[in-house]
């Protein structure tokens, strides 16, 4: 990503637009920061929220006309804030003190021979720019037309007050001149370097209004009588003044110079309906209590949809725009810690940002570009994937993987994978499916066991997929590329990008047109469950719409989620975040359950186990239709350990071969009859660190075959270390009889050398 | 003394080799081609290394992050 493509990307993320007020306002005010103030009573803050922008915020504030109400987002849910009364209860509050420091004096001098609100704005925006500014006015007092309006509306010593400041500044005013007369301003450009004039005072030609020093302003129509239109004239005469003489252009980068549309998106949903506060007494307008009662109702318009609807964003507390820069200048480090590696590596790929984003930022591919970049700048974090990856090698190893056409065919029309994970939670739901499917459909249904390797996908390890792929791809050519059933939706959305479409079909679908098999004990409930549909089908309605029949088929009533179909949360399996950031996965899954106190039926493996793991009552669609084993409550299924996810993968094909294919294989390593007890709360650390019973047993192995162990002579424990891949393994435990008994299991990745003596 | 990660109940342990007690000793970890030294509790006879719970899921574990993000 170069910054050519950053700023595309950012551009997307719309966060940082600004509101509708501030965008409909002329000269742009910092209102909602401005309201925000107000409603917490900040009145000094307040006030200097206003100064920042706004001329003469003591007159301004009184009359301005506030032309940014008529598109405040508060009017879809009650009504607009009344945004000019809350400017007028806010300066007639104390101002807080000010020291005006304008710039160093520049030898340029200025004219201006308008002396309404545009007028008095220009020579405020171009005194503080340092110009020597002469005000004509024609009347004897300069403001008159300020002065005109009535005291209790705009105190006149306010005016005067105010006006002071520009005195305060350096600027002069030439009294009873004689500001339509033509030739009296064209004299005025023999002395002055450039001329502000109001030809809506009329009477002027366009050859005068024409010479490149004159500058004009004047709107038609209700503008003309809008101060704060007059205001935003005087500005832009003095940006063009100031740009003229600096001899720059015109016209760049001043497009939102007045009015534009904003693309910032507010949700107003879940927003409850409040109509304006009415003050007290109407012609004095709001006190400060209702002020800040009217202020409480803004809705501080901000877009924030993907953060509100994703932990993960939410988590590292910004937004996608700001994101996106951490993520390219994590990349660009040559020196010094990678401080966003954990917010690349946590993303669950999933998409809905993109699907929920009005402007569809897609922070998936931002964070799956990035971890690309880094496997292949050999900077990705070692532990972000490494346990995943080893399953995933699991899976593809002998011990699970197998390729077989059906017994007694030569050829297969179909091959059943079922994916590695339900094999790894639901070993006898595979067996039950083959059969089915077996007996369904004709021409040979091959099995095909083994990963889609989705991990190394998601770890950004593109040559590894690459080349696990090609192996699965050979397989299947091998049995002459038969279609493939497919019965993960991650596996389907792997496949679907990189086999041809035609190659594959979604169990459901099978199902949905093949019928249920005929001796099917389904287990129903009578109370509906809440249906969960995986991240991975997030565009597959064909699919989703198949399991929705199929829950009809059986009678199962059941309730669509608001996180459903297009807009399915992750379970926080994903993009190997369970891997990278085991918290914020606990955070994810919560939140998940949280969306309905209904049991859920959902129909990926993994979510059903994560939901399961997290206390939520969960069952897979295929625990209801194929119910062989006699399951009363599926839902209260117990999500199985990382250990017994890859004993279950390992006793599935051994029983598949046998059973099936008659063939007696070996595929687990001989375990020399090693005995383990562990407690349940052992277990529980062993799955929280990831730690499998099998390597606890190569480490007793080693321990007890080596000598290599220290003991303690207090406790009677025996402790133990062994380096397997990049980990060492830490082990506490006591020999008997009945085996061994496991204290404590921890690990490291350290490599560590004691001085041999 | 500085990166002394031994407690006295790390020294409880003795080696089951050599049968004697361990005691404070140089040890050096290594983690993505850094190197690190460090007092660790190690068998005086035959310099085997004892990494307690506390030091693998603490110290050891920040640092293997910190040389990770480098």
């Amino acid at each position: 990503m170069d910054q050519k493509e950053l700023r595309l990307i950012e551009s997307k993320c719309i966060q940082e637009e600004p509101p509708e007020c501030t965008a409909a306002c002329p000269i742009h005010i910092d209102v909602r920061t401005f309201i925000a103030n107000v409603a917490r009573g900040k009145w000094e803050e307040a006030w200097k929220i206003l100064r920042k922008t706004m001329p003469f915020p003591g007159i301004l504030g009184r009359i301005c006309d506030a032309p940014c109400k008529e598109y405040c987002k508060r009017k879809g849910a009650g009504q607009a804030i009344e945004i000019g009364m809350l400017e007028q209860a806010c300066v007639k509050t104390q101002a807080p003190k000010q020291r005006i420091i304008p710039l160093p004096k520049k030898e340029k001098c200025i004219a201006i021979a308008v002396s309404k609100l545009s007028g008095l704005t220009a020579a405020w925006d171009l005194s503080r720019k340092g110009y020597e500014v002469t005000i004509f006015e024609a009347g004897g007092e300069l403001g008159e037309n300020l002065l005109s309006m009535p005291d209790e509306m705009l105190p006149h010593d306010l005016v005067r007050e105010e006006l002071g400041i520009l005195f305060s500044l350096g600027v002069e005013a030439v009294l009873n001149s004689s500001v339509d007369d033509e030739k009296f301003l064209s004299d005025l450009l023999n002395r002055f370097d450039a001329l502000y004039v109001g030809p809506d005072d009329g009477g002027l030609s366009s050859n005068f209004l024409e010479r490149e020093n004159v500058f004009s302003g004047g709107f038609s129509h209700y503008k003309a009588k809008s101060p704060v239109w007059q205001a935003a004239e005087g500005r832009w005469a003095a940006t063009s003044i100031d740009r003229y003489l600096q001899k720059v252009s015109q016209t760049a980068g001043r497009e939102k110079d007045g009015p534009f549309p904003t693309r910032l998106y507010t949700n107003i949903d879940n927003v409850a309906f409040a109509t304006a506060v009415k003050p007290l007494d109407d012609e004095s307008g709001y006190t400060p209590q209702e002020a800040m009662q009217e202020a409480g109702r803004c809705l501080h318009c901000e877009c924030l949809e993907c953060v509100k609807a994703c932990s993960y964003l939410e988590k590292f507390g910004s937004y996608p725009r700001k994101y996106s820069r951490e993520i390219y200048n994590n990349s660009s480090i040559v020196m010094g810690p990678r401080q966003a590696n954990k917010l690349v590596n946590s993303c669950s790929l999933c998409g809905l940002c993109e699907a929920i984003c009005p402007e569809n930022f897609a922070m998936q591919t931002l964070c799956l570009e990035a971890r690309r970049d880094m496997v292949q700048k050999g900077k990705m974090p070692v532990s972000a994937h490494e346990f995943a990856l080893l399953d995933m090698q699991f899976s593809n190893s002998d011990r699970f993987a197998m390729a077989q056409h059906e017994t007694g065919h030569e050829s297969s029309a179909y091959v059943f994978f079922p994916g590695c994970q339900l094999c790894a939670s639901s070993p006898d739901k595979v067996k039950n499916v083959y059969a089915h499917l077996r007996e369904t459909l004709s021409g040979g249904v091959g099995l095909m066991l083994g990963c889609c390797n989705a991990p190394a996908f998601w770890a950004g390890e593109e040559e590894l997929f690459e080349k696990q792929f090609s192996i699965f791809s050979g397989k299947w050519a091998d049995l002459g590329r038969p279609q493939i059933i497919l019965a993960c939706s991650t596996c389907y959305k792997i496949f679907k990008e990189n086999l041809n479409k035609a190659n594959i079909v979604s169990l459901w679908s099978i199902l949905d047109e093949t019928g249920l098999p005929r001796d099917c004990t389904v287990i129903k409930s009578d109370v509906p469950l809440a249906l969960h549909d995986p991240c991975t089908t997030r565009y597959e309605s064909a699919l989703q719409n198949n399991v929705r029949n199929l829950l009809q088929k059986i009678d199962q009533p059941f309730l669509e989620l608001t996180a459903k179909r297009e807009y399915a949360e992750c379970c926080g399996y994903g993009g190997l975040m369970q891997n990278a950031n085991p918290d914020l996965a606990k955070t994810v899954i919560k939140r998940l359950a949280g969306k309905s106190s209904a049991d859920y039926v959902t129909y990926c493996a993994v979510c059903r186990d994560n939901l399961a793991g997290a206390e939520k009552r969960t069952v897979h669609i295929l625990d209801l239709i194929f119910n062989k084993d006699g399951e009363s409550v599926p839902a209260a299924r117990k999500r199985p350990g990382w250990s017994q996810r890859q004993e279950n993968r390992l006793r599935l094909k051994h029983d598949l071969l046998s059973d099936l294919w008659a063939k007696d294989e070996t595929n687990r390593k001989d375990n020399d009859g090693i005995v383990l007890n562990i407690s349940s709360e052992v277990w529980q650390i062993l799955e929280d660190r990831r730690i499998l019973v099998t390597d606890l047993e190569e480490v007793i192995r080693h321990a007890e075959t080596s000598g290599q162990k220290f003991f303690n002579p207090d406790t009677r424990h025996f402790k133990t270390s062994l380096k397997l891949y990049n980990t060492t393994f830490w082990l506490e435990y006591t020999t008997s009889d009945n085996g061994f008994t496991i204290y404590n299991a921890y690990s490291h990745r350290m490599v560590v050398s004691g001085k041999e003596k | 003394m500085k990166n002394n990660y031994a407690s006295p109940e790390d020294l409880r342990w003795k080696c089951y080799k050599c049968n004697i007690f361990l005691s404070v000793g140089p040890a050096t970890l290594i983690y993505m081609g850094n190197k690190i030294k460090a007092q660790l509790p190690v068998c005086p006879q035959c310099g085997f290394v004892f990494i307690s719970e506390e030091l693998a899921l603490g110290k050891m574990a920040e640092v293997e992050q910190i040389l990770e993000d480098k």
